[in-house]
């Protein structure tokens, strides 16, 4: 498997930690539920086929990315930045 | 027909003319008592101890490809009680008792064999970790026995011990900790279940569960509607697309895990053996093969295969701890999809719909717990209540707090 970072290029997939579904990237505000922390930690849709989720560029250049890719063929259709896509 | 030596001696000088088949394939009925969803090794044993311990015989296990076809037939074999956490050492230790007597119990060969565990530790702080673990195993009542350095090279004289980098310090040996083969224990639970009268439907994927004021009156079937009052499902890595069916979102990942055989060799690895500083454990099959594996590729995949950096891993690790297997060639290499829990821990318990019960989570130490988790599941649908050595094997309990964190990583979806 073999990522295409947006600043570094395609890399091999040593390069990344996975982290876990895009749900780690919508935080509950202040006050909210514990079902909406046990949500936000523990639930997940579990796809089989196209997700998204975040992997860490740890050893290029340790930028935080959404891939978007299908968990049956392992294909990757999309890699971005986390930060520019907080923007 | 009942399975004996003799009975092999005569069927051999009959030109094998008089076996039956183990099962029947009968056409789903309209309603059934009990519906499972999933024949593998866990959805069998459960509706075979539903049969044998609380006489509910009108029961189907529907599975969507053919028996035994998912994670029993694809693991690393292994059976062992080395459990460490209330919650999970009384239930892997009752596992390993039924385990014990499954041959008589079932009149099926499943090759289990007690050939001894031998988890390696390279450091001080493993040690101590390991001579907890083995107090915990020797509390509950299984055997754990911890070996110096010497008692290891006793045992495995063929490791490296002159690796300075990984130094053996000792090991801790689990006697009655070995292997048995998988396919068997998923026919000898089917064949054992459909004897009692359980129909076991093949080819027939669940496509919706029917709920109606909160209790489930059934499934929808690629072969057609069939209901029930008690649904039970126990389909492993597809756990979350299955309960998504009645409207739940489970604390699962799946995850694919590499495993590993090379050609038949001469006996030459008695025991398991893990690694203890690096994903490898391994075990010799009674065929000959070296059957070894890693760890999880981590990263969430339904592809049943892996990525190549975990294959050199894995490769790499065994290397290091026996050098003496790397003439051996690798015959195939395969993936299996594990759900993941966010502790490391299984799910065994009711749902918030009524008769509605799931059996998943068994991160990728499912096969040993076969017989107890089919037992458990039994238990808990008859009766209504958990099983006494599956009572924290709860559902809820990542919003409550209660987790079962064995390796003491944290509750995260990325840590076990």
């Amino acid at each position: 498997m073999r990522l295409t970072c947006p600043l570094c290029g395609e890399r091999d997939r040593r390069e990344f930690y996975y982290y876990g579904a895009e749900d780690y990237l919508h935080r509950p505000g202040e006050g909210a539920s514990l079902a909406e922390w046990d949500s936000y930690l523990h639930l997940r849709d579990n796809v089989a086929g196209v997700v998204r989720d975040l992997w860490y560029h740890e050893a290029g250049c340790a930028q935080w990315l959404v891939v978007t890719r299908n968990t049956v063929t392992h294909e990757i259709s999309g890699v971005e930045l986390v930060a520019e896509r907080a923007k | 027909m009942r399975y004996s030596g003799l009975k092999v001696i005569t069927e051999g000088l009959f030109g094998n003319r008089g076996w039956t088949p183990a099962w029947r394939d009968p056409a789903p009925k309209a309603e059934y008592d009990v519906i499972i969803i999933g024949g593998g090794g866990h959805g069998l044993s459960t509706a075979y101890y539903l049969a044998k311990n609380h006489g509910i015989t009108n029961v189907a296990v529907l599975e969507k490809g053919y028996l035994g076809g998912g994670n029993v037939g694809r693991n690393t074999t292994i059976v062992r009680a080395n459990y460490f956490l209330p919650g999970n050492s009384e239930f892997y230790s009752h596992s390993l008792k039924l385990w014990e007597g499954l041959e008589a119990e079932l009149n099926y060969n499943v090759m289990h064999s007690q050939r001894g565990l031998i988890n390696l530790f390279h450091s001080d702080g493993q040690r101590d970790a390991f001579v907890r673990r083995g107090n915990a195993m020797i509390n509950q009542g299984d055997d754990a026995i911890l070996l110096d350095r010497d008692g290891v090279r006793e045992h495995l004289p063929y490791l490296d011990f002159d690796n300075t980098r990984f130094p053996i310090y000792g090991g801790l040996l689990h006697p009655r900790g070995g292997t048995a083969r998988h396919d068997a224990v998923a026919w000898g639970y089917a064949r054992g279940a459909d004897r009692r009268g359980v129909d076991l439907i093949q080819n027939c994927e669940v496509t919706g569960i029917d709920i109606q004021g909160g209790k489930v009156v059934g499934v929808q079937t690629t072969r057609g509607a069939i209901r029930a009052r008690r649904v039970g499902i126990v389909v492993a890595g597809r756990s979350s697309q299955v309960a998504a069916m009645a409207g739940m979102r489970l604390p699962i990942e799946s995850h694919v895990l590499q495993a590993f055989v090379t050609e038949g060799l001469k006996p030459v690895i008695n025991h398991v053996v893990s690694f203890g500083m690096g994903h490898f454990y391994i075990s010799q099959s009674d065929k000959g093969g070296l059957v070894f594996g890693g760890d999880l590729d981590f990263y969430a995949s339904y592809a049943a295969r892996g990525n190549l950096p975990m294959v050199e891993h894995v490769m790499e690790a065994g290397m290091t701890l026996m050098p003496m297997i790397g003439r051996a060639k690798v015959l195939r290499s395969w993936g299996g999809i594990m759900d993941m829990t966010p502790d490391g821990s299984p799910i065994i318990d009711r749902t918030h719909v009524e008769g509605l019960f799931i059996d998943c989570g068994w991160n990728y130490g499912g096969f040993k717990a076969v017989p107890a988790s089919g037992w458990c599941m039994a238990h808990l649908m008859a009766t209504g209540e958990p099983h006494e050595v599956a009572r924290k094997f709860r559902l809820d309990r990542f919003a409550t707090g209660h987790l079962l964190d064995e390796e003491g990583t944290g509750s995260q979806h990325n840590l076990h």
